[in-house]
């Protein structure tokens, strides 16, 4: 079922909604677009095609107190949990590569055994409103890895804009209830159409096979081709910071005196030292291995576990690092490129 | 919204991330260089002792306040009610700072993590116990455990090979001189070079096992020691008749979270810390060599 709302429509009922929550969009700084709080006014979505850091970081933010503590000699000391942020939060212009990824950090953050608390709750808080996307970025390539631009799967609430108006498409039972208020509206038959044959052009390969591919015909773990693929690679780190699927995170600790806190901050495989032991032994001691715990894990080890492929297509990597590391190329190298598809 | 957190689960179970506060009742020094300590812990709140059941072959995080966290087998068994204990090795930054520590004074543990000793598969077998250096740890707890008088009858011939470079390194001496008098277990004690007052057996864990173990039949085998000893171990048991399926042993990779989630200790696709660290090497013979 689509529904539509006129965009004037939709920015004031966004604007109402500030009242009992925070409402984050995208906003134009100078080095890109960022989710920052909206203060209701007029929205420059004119070159937003994503924004620089992926929305991961609402939920699963890049520093954050676990728990903070106060231990003194002779005394027993106490351990506080930290609350995580409980108020209601709209994310709005989510596009739906990064609102698949959280899907995909579900599966990690809230398991069958262990639950991220801090994740959850933030998840729980939060209605994500996407924003369909009509043309595709420079680097983006969701569509050659099975994934719809025009996808609600992730979101609350899919939008696609259609001339003065939003169609929309929920992803959710909290988005359903919204859409069936005013002010959104029933879409005609008319643009149910329209939204159909927007999305008559979806993922050009669809997520099974694109997954089957990965699995089937990754190369040997040992394969002289993860020779090659490392070599350029600096190691920075940085695609892997901004790579919206990403999860891995280091736990230190910030004391004064004999009041702590522990507190988790995003790490990368693409450094020597997350891997290394305190006797000295590392098992991935090079970027080769950094390089192929990276593509490994996204593309086999990911959809091993959970059965779907843990990268978007967002191309955030591709356009950020220092030094163009392509992982289409490397797919394509790896042969987990289909060769027809053109980069 | 759409987090399946949402629906269903229970939002109110425990923390992972928040540790029993723990008071040191214990500090043994298990070495002369006094670089092997053994930490004996009771917990500071008596529910939570309740509420923390283990099985031999888990591990857990322990922190240092202030300081960090890091990963030890717990070395005591369940059927030592009221403490838990680990013996660690002095290394780096938590481990000195644990190293420092004195009775009385409280740390903090969270867990119990991991899988365990595959305890179910080894009832009516016989077991071949073999450890090196002070990666006994998590192996003096299944034996402490298969030794108690409840649950000795679950399990046939027990045969213990337990090495270190000299006599000193030895950890838990004087258990091991009690168990060496028991006829129900076979204990074979071996260090690398021979010194003046060991009567005991001289060579490494590997050739000792060669001559002791000469049986595979209903047999498994639990192996944890240095990687050069698991090396030379895993042929030796092979060329006795041990299958992949019934050699296990217990792994390490450096760790923070402990439940699967800061993508640190993946061996292909597993986690070491969610599941493991015991594989058997059937299973580790189907991942990358990557430890
Ligand atoms: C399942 C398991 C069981 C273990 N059991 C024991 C034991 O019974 N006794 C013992 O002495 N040691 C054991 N270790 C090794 C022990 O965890 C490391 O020696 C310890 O983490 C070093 O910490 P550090 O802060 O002193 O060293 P640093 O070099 O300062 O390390 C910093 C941090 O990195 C992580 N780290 C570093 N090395 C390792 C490592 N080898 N394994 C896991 N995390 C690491 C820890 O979080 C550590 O705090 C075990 C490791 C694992 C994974
Ligand atoms: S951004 Fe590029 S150079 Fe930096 S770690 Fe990633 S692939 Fe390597
Ligand atoms: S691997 Fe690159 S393209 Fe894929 S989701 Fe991560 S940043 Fe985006
Ligand atoms: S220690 Fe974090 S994933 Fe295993």
């Amino acid at each position: 079922m689509i529904y539509q709302i006129r965009k004037d429509d939709f920015l004031s009922w966004l604007k109402k909604q500030r009242e009992g929550k925070k409402v984050l969009v995208p906003t134009r700084k100078e080095e890109g677009y960022l989710f920052l709080p909206w203060v209701g006014d007029e929205l420059d979505l004119r070159e937003y095609t994503n924004t620089l850091k992926p929305v991961k970081d609402v939920f699963f933010p890049q520093w954050e107190t676990l728990i903070r503590y106060r231990v003194e000699k002779e005394k027993s000391g106490e351990i506080v949990e930290e609350t995580s942020r409980t108020e209601p939060l709209i994310l709005f212009g989510v596009r739906p590569c990064d609102a698949k990824s959280i899907k995909l950090l579900d599966n990690v953050f809230d398991g069958e055994k262990y639950k991220d608390p801090y994740y959850c709750q933030r998840r729980k808080n939060t209605l994500i409103i996407s924003l369909g996307c009509r043309e595709l970025g420079p680097t983006c390539f969701c569509q050659n890895i099975g994934i719809n631009p025009l996808s609600s799967e992730g979101s609350d609430i899919l939008l696609v804009e259609f001339e003065d108006r939003y169609l929309a498409q929920s992803g959710s039972d909290t988005g359903l209830e919204i859409l069936e208020q005013a002010p959104f509206t029933p879409a005609e038959s008319k643009e149910q159409k329209i939204f159909d044959e927007l999305n008559g052009n979806p993922a050009r390969l669809n997520e099974a096979e694109f997954r089957s591919l990965a699995l089937n015909n990754m190369p040997d773990f040992n394969d002289s081709v993860w020779e090659k693929l490392y070599q350029k690679c600096l190691n920075c780190g940085i695609c892997t910071y901004l790579c919206p699927t990403c999860h891995c995170f280091d736990i230190s600790e910030m004391t004064l005196d004999s009041e702590g806190k522990r507190v988790r901050s995003w790490d990368s495989c693409m450094y020597s030292s997350f891997t290394l032991h305190g006797s000295g032994h590392n098992p991935r001691p090079t970027g080769k291995e950094r390089i192929r715990q990276r593509i490994m894990h996204k593309f086999n080890y990911f959809p091993q576990n959970y059965g779907v492929i843990a990268c978007v297509g967002c191309g955030r990597c591709v356009a950020e690092c220092p030094v163009n590391f392509d992982v289409r190329e490397a797919l394509k190298l790896l042969g987990v490129w289909k060769d027809d598809l053109q980069l | 919204m759409t987090c399946s957190c949402e629906s269903g689960h229970n939002h109110n179970q425990v923390n992972p991330y928040v540790p029993y506060r723990m008071k040191i009742k214990d500090v043994i020094i298990e070495n002369p260089e006094k670089d092997l300590k053994t930490f004996i812990l009771n917990f500071l709140n008596p529910e939570e002792e309740k509420s923390f059941t283990y099985i031999p072959g888990q591990f857990a995080e322990v922190s240092v306040f202030g300081v960090g966290e890091a990963p030890f087998g717990i070395a005591s068994s369940p059927t030592e009610k009221g403490v838990v204990s680990f013996t660690v090795k002095k290394l780096g930054q938590v481990t000195s700072s644990l190293h420092m520590l004195e009775k009385g004074d409280v740390i903090g543990l969270r867990g119990p993590l991991g899988n365990s000793w595959p305890i179910e598969k080894l009832v009516n077998k016989n077991l071949v116990i073999i450890s090196g250096g002070f990666a006994f740890t998590t192996l003096r707890s299944f034996l402490y455990y298969a030794l108690d008088p409840e649950n000795r009858k679950l399990f046939k011939n027990i045969t213990v090979v337990y090495g270190a470079r000299n006599p000193d390194q030895l950890l838990y001496k004087a258990e091991l001189s009690e168990w060496s008098k028991r006829d129900d277990l076979d204990l074979k004690l071996t260090i690398d070079r021979g010194v003046e007052g060991w009567n005991g057996i001289v060579g490494f864990v590997p050739a000792v096992t060669e001559q002791v173990v000469k049986e595979a039949s209903n047999t498994v085998a639990l192996v944890c020691g240095p990687p050069v000893m698991i090396k030379f171990t895993i042929p030796v048991l092979k060329k006795i008749g041990f299958t992949p399926d019934d050699i296990y042993t217990s792994l390490e990779m450096k760790m923070k979270c402990g439940i699967g989630m800061c993508g640190r200790c993946n061996i292909g696709s597993k986690f070491v810390c969610k599941d493991g660290p015991v594989f058997s090497l059937k299973e580790l013979e189907e991942l990358p060599a990557e430890y």
